[in-house]
This record gives C-alpha cells, structure tokens and sequence, in this order.
C-alpha cells in the first residue's frame, strides 16, 4: 500500500500529487529500486517503520485518508488551490471550517467500525499469576475478549525473563509485562532488539515492601545495611522503585544492600527460608506473606510514589501492524477490561473471578485484601487504602521517560538516551487515548506532566539533568 | 522358609511404615479453630497457617479428589493431574527416542572404530557434564518454541549415558566372537548385526535405563521452568499458592512414573541378557 498521498492535507507547503520528479522523502525512497539487494531490503523495512513512525498507526492512517478525501473534494481536487488557501487561513480554522458544515468526526469513527474485519481471533496472551494482570485475566473468565470478537487463551507464565522470551518467540500474541520491559526489549537492554509497543499500563500503585517478621524492629531503612532484597525483574518498577527508596534513605543499593532477582511467586517461600530479609514485589506476595504470617508490610509503593505505574499490556510492534484490526480489538477489551477493574464496586466479583487454579491459584480473602484495600498489615492494624491497587490504562510519555531516567542512573543504559523519542516510539499515548476517547473514557490533553517522588518533583523536560541530581547513582 | 521371610519382611515394612505416617500425622494436628474471630485474624487467615506441613490424611484426601477425575480440562492452566502427566511422558518420550535414534548408531561407531572414538571423545568429555537446564535459555532462543525447547533438553541428557553405553558395549565385545565371525567370512554390517548387538545389548539397554531415569528428573524441573503444562508445571503452580499438600501428592505421583518408566525398561533388559 502506497501511502505517499496521505499527507497532511490542512498543510499548505505539502504537495499531495507526488509527481514523477517529486522530491520528498517518500517519494526518493520508494522510487530507487536500483540499488544493491539486501540493503535495500532493509532500507525498505526501515522506510516502512519510518512512515509509521511520521503518520501513526493504521488507525491514524485511516483518519487521514478521511480527512484528505473530504478536504481535497472541497476543493475539486485541485492541489494548487487547496495549498494556497490553507496557507492563507491556516490549518486550524480550516479544519474547523470544513468541520462546521461536514461531520469529519463521525465519518472517521463510521470508518473505524467498518474496518472490523479481524485478521485472526485465536490469540494467546501471556501473563504473571500476579494482581497487576487483574485486567488481563478477568477479561477471560468476565467475557471481554468474547465481546471483541476474540478467543483468547491466557496463559500462565513462570517469570518474566520467560514471558519475555516467549513474546520475542512469538508464542504469545501480546503479553502482560513490566512497564520497563518493552522499553528495554526496543533497545535490546538484557535481550535481543525488537521494536516493542505499550499501548496501555495495566495497573497503577499495587506494590508493597515486605519484611521479613523477624525485623518488626527495624522500621528505618538506615538499618538495612546487608539486608538481602528481592525484586521480580531487573527492568522492573520494583527494582527502580526500591532502589530510590533506599538511596533517599542513604543507603547504596549496590553496595550497602543485595538486590537479587527471584519470581514473584517464590518470594514468600523465600523469605520464610531466611533467603530474603525483605521484597518489593508484586501483590498478592506481599498479602500473602501476611497471610502465612512470615512477613510484614512495610509500606505500600503508593507512598514512594502515589500513581506510579506497574504493569503494561504490550506487544511487537510487528503484531500491531501486521493484524491492525485484531490488534485495536485486543487493545479495545483490555482497556474496557482497565476501566471495569477500576471501579471499586467490581473488586470483590473480580477477586472471586481471578482466585480459581486457572487463574492466580490463591485464596480469595487474600485477593479480596489487596484490590479492595481493607487489609491487615501484619503488626496488628488494619488498614483502609482504596487505592492500594488501582487500574488506569493511559501510558503517560513522562512515565516512560522518569524510567529511562532510572535505567540511565543505576547503569542499565550508557551513552546518550534519546529519553523522549523512545518513550514516544514504545508508549502509544496519543493513540491509545484517542480509542479511549472513541469508547467515552476521560483522557488527559497532554502526554507528559510532572511527578512528585518521594517529596521530588520529576520534571519531563528536563531527564538528563535529573538523570545527574542524584547524591547516589552511577552516572 | 523363604516365604516366611518375606511374609515378615512385609509386615515389618508395612507396620514401619504405618508408625511413620501416624507419627507424622500426630505431629501435625491443625490447631483448634477459634470459636470467635476478630476481623483482623480473619484478616490473616485466623490460625490455620500456623501448621506447615499437612498431615498425611490431607495428602490423602487431596490424591483422591485429583485422581477421582483425572482427565478434567478446566482452561488453559487447570488440567487433570492425568493430563499433566501425559504431557510430561509424551515430552520424556519424544526426547528419549530422539537422543536413541543418534545415539544409538554414534555409540556403535565410536565403539567399533578406535580411530572415531579418540576423535569424538573430546567432545562427549566436553559436552557430557554440563547440566541439561543450562541448555535452557539458548534452547528457547534459538528454537523459538518452549515445548520444543523441553523436548530438547530432555533430548541432550539422555544422549550421553545411551552413547556412552553403547560405544563401552560394542567396544568390549569378546574378540573371539568377532574372529569366530571373521573365520566365517561375515560381512561388516552381519558383524555387527548378528554379533555385536546381542552382545552389546544388556550394556546399551543399561544405559537406556539410566537415560530414561535422568530424562525422568529433568521434565520436571524443566517444565518448572518454562510453564504451561507437564506435571512440573503442577508442581510449581500449586508452588505458587503454597499449597504443601498438592506438592507432597505431586511428589508421589512423580515418583510413581518415574519407577514405572523404570520397571518398563528393566524387563527390556531382562530380555536380552544372556548368560556366557
């Protein structure tokens, strides 16, 4: 499909006609066949990634294509008056010309529900028995993926490195991740290089630092020097999360404490066998540990950073573009599935629905603690935090670029990040806020803001100064 | 005389094992359920956590639930424990007879030919000792599908044993049988045929047995890691919910095929040996 025509036709300097001598950049690269083979077959696959890159996604490619048609009908499919009267009113109020007299609106959204046609329905997704997947799992035995016209099988996954490798395998369709991981996988940090998409976090808040019983006295994390930690992933909030919290308290997390990367699932078998002092991980481990009475919860993450994200549903950007309708029909259930598990009154039905052996293979008083946020804390109190886990599927910019941030501080990425381009390239948000827009959920206008992390303020503009204000860092 | 002692070889066995397993069993009383919770021990699951390891009676109260229905498909990641296993053999048996195909024909010529020996048994000493799991990662990075990547590590740890087996049979086959068969003007392929592979067989079925016993003990920590299905994946899914009573059935249940994939492959052996 030749999309060279699909210029932005609100632009007065831009040509849609593309003549034989037309000079784009388009034009210059799909017109030069004659070059070597193999190279150009690259190029070609590089071209194809770049013209993604400038017009979006297929979605975004179709509204264009809406666009263009109704503005160049406008104007009698004459170019040269078109450019010349969009560069005397401009592009705006053009726009809002055309759309005061013909409905752009709901032809591009009459457009999108024709496109229907699913590519394949049989999909596998991938996913951690862990609460932050709540949306994904839930989506099975609660019928949103059957509302999308999908059968999905969900599938069970050991650990992340797995679920990381089955996705690169391509075992699994898409798959439930860190929000880290399709950041690191893009640049082939810890794994091969393969351009991955987060088109939406799964869960915000939700984790928690636990001790083990025996360390009831040691509340001030100055005294943690030589304790052992486990997280669930190297490229993990955890990790960053625990990592900041230590270096705020002046501890090193390279030096002073052991870091040591160990499955959710085997944390609180660990920590009973005194082979942890202590973990951040995902719940229910850290209600579970409670539970089996060999742990205590320190604090909840929503008190490093309130809002933080966790989870992410993501997957290759091969799939996104190879299967664009089964891919915005995955994406549609999963965010119709976010917004159900973030009303408050859906937890308990949820929690009965993702406990079974299938599911998560836990207790569901331990489920019901954590998503409804009445639990016990281990040191004899009860406590109410409604939003101990909560469910907000917009993958902010600013988000991907505070964890580059991190990746860049603790060593994990050298060299010069280009902190912005890749947090646009992986997390979908304009894109995936304009579906939520199309299914009535409340999206924020911009794509970064400012976060406050343990009393700091994050700006998003600046990542690289941040990068360096730290007193504890390997930058 | 003989059948006394076993009738009370028997008894003693099974009366050594009743005390155990009453013995376990007192040790490990639940506590009393309390009358009256407050919300915080219900909280925390009141006191039926204290108790760790569950009672012999629980595991089995659990065995029979699981093998009253063994064959139940209750989604991708809740099957049968009949299931689970069938999933594991097909993997031990897929990869086992895929190492025997190679191994099989490579023992024999590493056996007959010094010359062979001495140039692959570099690569055998090499190869031979590194655990079947390491193979893991770059298994699923190159084959690019997990079950597959099972099947392949179940394949490289029972190669060895059966080659080296066989290269040691075939090798130490009586050299007056080989020039009985000379003298008879034999061809190189009868030779071997008729000659060496009945002599050679009790040593190569022992070392299929030995095979099939490792192949036995990596599924299961193979499927632990991977997931999915096989009876390793069971265990680490009830692992996972820390349920201690479904490991301990699991346990035996393992234990179980493993002796009879053992059983299996010791009447093979039975066959073929021979007295000289």
């Amino acid at each position: 499909m030749t999309i060279k025509s699909l210029g932005n036709p609100f632009d007065g300097d831009q040509s849609l006609i593309h003549k034989k001598d037309c000079g784009c950049s388009d034009c210059v690269t799909s017109t030069n066949p004659t070059k070597e083979r193999a190279p150009a077959f690259a190029q070609q696959e590089q071209a194809s990634a770049d013209t993604i890159a400038q017009n979006g996604s297929s979605e975004d490619l179709l509204d264009r294509a809406i666009e263009s048609a109704v503005v160049r009908s406008v104007f009698g499919h004459n170019d040269h008056s078109r450019r010349s009267f969009m560069k005397m009113v401009g592009a705006g109020s053009a726009a809002a010309m055309i759309g005061s007299v013909f409905p752009l609106a709901q032809a591009k959204a009459a457009a999108h529900e024709a496109m229907g046609q699913l590519e394949k329905t049989r999909l596998n997704v991938g996913f951690v028995p862990i609460t932050c997947a709540t949306p994904i799992i839930m989506a099975d035995p609660l019928g949103f993926y059957e509302k999308y016209g999908l059968d999905v099988t969900v599938t069970k996954t050991a650990g992340w490195a797995v679920a990381r490798d089955k996705s690169l395998a391509g075992e699994y369709d898409a798959s439930h991740m860190l929000t880290p991981m399709p950041l690191a996988m893009s640049m082939g940090a810890g794994s091969t290089p393969e351009p991955y998409i987060m088109p939406a976090v799964e869960n915000i808040n939700g984790q928690a630092i636990v001790l083990h019983v025996d360390h009831k006295d040691k509340r001030d994390p100055k005294q943690w020097k030589g304790f052992k930690f486990g997280v669930p992933f190297e490229y993990s909030m955890h990790n960053f999360l625990l990592r900041y919290y230590l270096a705020e308290n002046g501890i090193d997390p390279d030096t002073d404490v052991q870091i040591r990367v160990v499955p959710p699932p085997e944390m609180v078998a660990n920590l009973r066998a005194g082979n942890l002092d202590g973990y951040l991980s995902p719940d229910p481990f850290n209600q579970r540990a409670v539970w089996e009475k060999v742990g205590f919860i320190h604090m909840l993450t929503k008190e490093i950073w309130e809002g933080h994200p966790c989870c992410a549903f993501a997957c290759s950007q091969r799939f996104a573009t190879e299967n664009p309708n089964t891919y915005g029909a995955l994406l549609r259930s999963i965010l119709d599935a976010t917004q159900y598990s973030n009303d408050y009154n859906n937890r308990f039905e949820i929690a009965e629905a993702i406990a079974p052996t299938n599911y998560l293979n836990q207790p569901v008083p331990v489920i019901q603690q954590v998503l409804t946020g009445r639990y016990a804390d281990g040191l004899g109190n009860i406590m109410d935090e409604p939003n101990r886990i909560d469910f907000d599927p917009f993958p902010w910019h600013s988000m991907g670029v505070w964890i580059l941030t991190q990746m860049k501080r603790w060593g994990y990425i050298e060299g010069d990040v280009d902190y912005r381009g890749i947090a646009e390239q992986v997390y979908l948000a304009s894109d995936t806020g304009r579906i939520m827009r199309e299914m009535g959920m409340e999206v924020p206008n911009e794509t970064y803001k400012s976060h406050v992390i343990m009393g700091k303020t994050f700006d998003p503009a600046t990542p690289e100064e941040y990068t360096r204000s730290f007193a504890i860092g390997r930058v | 005389m003989m059948s006394s002692l076993n009738v009370r070889a028997a008894l003693l066995s099974i009366s050594f094992l009743a005390a155990l397993l009453g013995l376990w069993e007192l040790s490990t009383q639940p506590p009393e359920a309390q009358e009256s919770m407050t919300e915080y021990e219900i909280l925390m699951g009141g006191a039926e956590q204290e108790s760790r390891v569950p009672p012999p009676s629980a595991v089995l109260i659990r065995a029979w639930e699981e093998l009253s229905n063994p064959f139940y498909d209750a989604g991708a990641n809740d099957k049968g424990i009949g299931i689970q296993l069938a999933y594991s053999v097909y993997r031990v048996l897929a990869g086992y007879l895929a190492a025997m195909v190679i191994a099989l024909p490579i023992g024999f010529l590493i056996g007959m030919s010094p010359l062979m020996y001495k140039a692959f048994n570099p690569y055998i000493q090499v190869l031979r000792p590194i655990s079947p799991l390491a193979w893991m990662p770059l298994a699923l990075f190159i084959i690019q599908d997990s079950d597959a990547s099972a099947i392949f590590v179940i394949f490289i740890c029972s190669i060895w044993p059966m080659l080296l087996n066989t290269a040691f049979g075939v090798a130490n086959v009586r050299q007056d049988w080989i020039n009985v068969a000379r003298t008879h003007e034999l061809s190189q392929i009868r030779t071997a045929l008729t000659v060496i592979l009945p002599a050679a067989a009790p040593t190569i079925l022992t070392g299929m047995r030995i095979s099939i016993g490792i192949a036995w003990l990596v599924i299961v920590a193979a499927e632990m890691l991977v997931g999915g299905t096989g009876i390793g994946y069971y265990v680490w899914n009830e692992w996972n919910n820390l349920d201690l009573t479904s490991v301990i059935f699991s346990i035996l249940m393992i234990g179980l095929v493993g002796m009879v994939l053992d059983i299996a492959l010791g009447k093979a052996q039975k066959l073929v040996e021979y007295t000289e």
